[in-house]
């Protein structure tokens, strides 16, 4: 192992894991807006708009996220959908992950026991008071969890963003292999760097999880 | 409040009420009346209709024929749609408490939230004056000491008395209770019974349906027997439990005083 490379190129590893930071959060923050009006879709009476979120979910689920984004990078231009890589990788992540999420919070709203909302409309409570005091904060606590597993997901597909030429933290180790021809060393680092990230991540997810599942517990 | 008015004026009136699911029929054409302060008892066996029926004059069910009247006003509205009718039935539901055999407490509300949450939401109250009516309610079924705590921190019993307390604070004209004890253990049984009994001694308006003979008998002005969706037998209680006309109302009695007690 090459010890004064590996604490050369750090700082560059460092700077590009920024990058993955930086679009894994946008995606995840743009994707929970993009979950959210899934499951408001999938609400309505009117048939065909609930059969359009069901489509789209299972379009995005059943296609790799991969070739997602090389269609809307590369097959985007040609409708005039014309996106530099960030954009394109933000908004990729952000569609994708929200038809997953969007499964994951109707199934946490799903699973909240039906007899709080029969409580709380026996007291007087409408319906959306009775989903937004309710309901919506016990499947928030539901949902960390399986909200967060996908995020993570999400981070590690980020590497994918390489291909077009994102200079996140996989196109940056690669990049600096094709100068130093030190594969070993630099994958090693940014191996060590998502593991950081992604561990952090849990991390977060856990604390939060516990946080908000306090009064069951003890 | 109303105490003063006549105890023969109808506080739920039931009326020929039918409910199906799909094909099955679960009420068949009830009738019944409770007078304002009476107490009612239902009995019958299980699958005869009778949480159908309190879930239905609490319109958590819509029944598919008849009326449910409170006070006069009538629950049901058949002729009324969308919003309109959310803003009736959530006005009516104010009006009556209802205590479920599972509790159906808020877990993520401590004690006192669970009690203030509906008078402050839906009545305008200030978090002073409903911590206030809250603390009271929760005296009132002996457990101010668990305000601060979240109910899952609380046995059963507790649980179920903050339930009632909860729909307490709500001053409703009626308490409906859909056997409030069989999910407890045998000796928590007796603290949810005090509790209803001191609600009796106040003279609220109440309609139980209960697996407790013993508690039904001591209790209610007027009981009910009810198997496959129709009321087969009404009378005072004592009669009813000792001496009733109808072979059914005795068989059901037999078996289930034997194994009751
Ligand atoms: N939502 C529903 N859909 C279909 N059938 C139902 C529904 N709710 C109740 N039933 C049926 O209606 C009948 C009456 O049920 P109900 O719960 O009112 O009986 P019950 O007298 O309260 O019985 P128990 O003493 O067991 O609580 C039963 O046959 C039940 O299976
Ligand atoms: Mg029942």
């Amino acid at each position: 192992m090459d010890f004064d490379l590996m604490v050369e190129v750090t700082p560059l590893l460092i700077r590009a894991a920024w990058v993955t930071i930086d679009i894994s959060s946008r995606a995840i923050f743009f994707g929970f807006f993009v979950a959210c009006g899934l499951v408001f879709l999938q609400t309505f009476r009117f048939a065909p708009i609930r059969w359009f979120a069901r489509g789209y979910i299972s379009v995005i689920r059943g296609t790799p996220y991969f070739v997602q984004l090389l269609l809307v990078f590369y097959g985007g231009p040609s409708l005039g959908l014309r996106l530099d890589p960030i954009t394109c990788g933000v908004v990729v992540g952000a569609f994708n992950i929200g038809a997953y999420m969007s499964e994951a919070i109707r199934g946490s709203i799903e699973s909240v026991d039906k007899g709080q909302s029969e409580a709380a409309r026996s007291l007087g409570f409408g319906k959306v008071q009775t989903m937004v005091s309710i309901v919506l904060p016990q499947a928030a606590s539901l949902m960390i969890r399986s909200v967060g597993v996908l995020a993570i997901v999400l981070i590690k597909n980020s590497s994918l963003v390489s291909i077009i030429s994102v200079v996140e933290l996989t196109y940056q180790a690669q990049r600096l292999i094709g100068s130093t021809y030190k594969p070993l060393e630099i994958f090693t680092l940014s191996a060590l760097m998502y593991i950081i990230i992604i561990y952090a991540v849990m991390g977060i997810i856990e604390l939060a999880y516990r946080r908000a599942t306090r009064y069951t517990t003890q | 409040m109303s105490t003063e008015q006549s105890t023969d004026t109808p506080m739920v009136e039931v009326r020929n009420v039918h409910k199906r699911f799909g094909d099955l029929e679960v009420l068949k054409g009830i009738n019944l009346t409770v007078n304002r302060g009476k107490i009612i008892s239902i009995i019958g066996p299980s699958g005869s209709g009778k949480s159908t029926l309190l879930r239905s004059v609490n319109h958590l069910e819509v029944i598919d024929e008849g009326a449910i009247l409170l006070d006069g006003v009538q629950v049901n509205r058949p002729d009324m749609k969308g919003l309109a009718f959310e803003r009736h039935i959530n006005n009516i539901r104010q009006n009556m408490g209802m205590v479920f055999q599972h509790f159906n407490l808020f877990p993520h509300l401590s004690t006192i939230d669970n009690v203030t949450l509906a008078p402050r939401k839906l009545k305008g109250m200030d978090k002073k004056t409903a911590r206030e009516l809250g603390m009271e309610q929760l005296e009132r079924v002996g457990l101010a000491e668990k305000a601060d705590v979240f109910p899952n921190w609380l046995s059963g019993g507790q649980k179920q008395r903050v339930a009632i307390a909860r729909a307490l604070a709500m001053k409703p004209k009626v308490m409906l209770f859909d056997e409030a004890t069989s999910a407890l253990d045998p000796e928590l049984v007796e603290e949810v019974n005090r509790v209803m009994r001191s609600l009796a001694e106040e003279h609220m308006t109440m309609l139980i349906v209960t697996h407790e003979m013993s508690f039904a008998r001591d209790v209610s002005d007027w009981a009910l027997f009810m198997d496959g969706g129709v009321v087969v037998e009404e009378c005072t209680p004592d009669k009813l439990f000792s001496n009733p006309d109808q072979e059914r109302t005795r068989n059901f009695l037999q078996k289930h005083l034997g194994n009751n007690h």
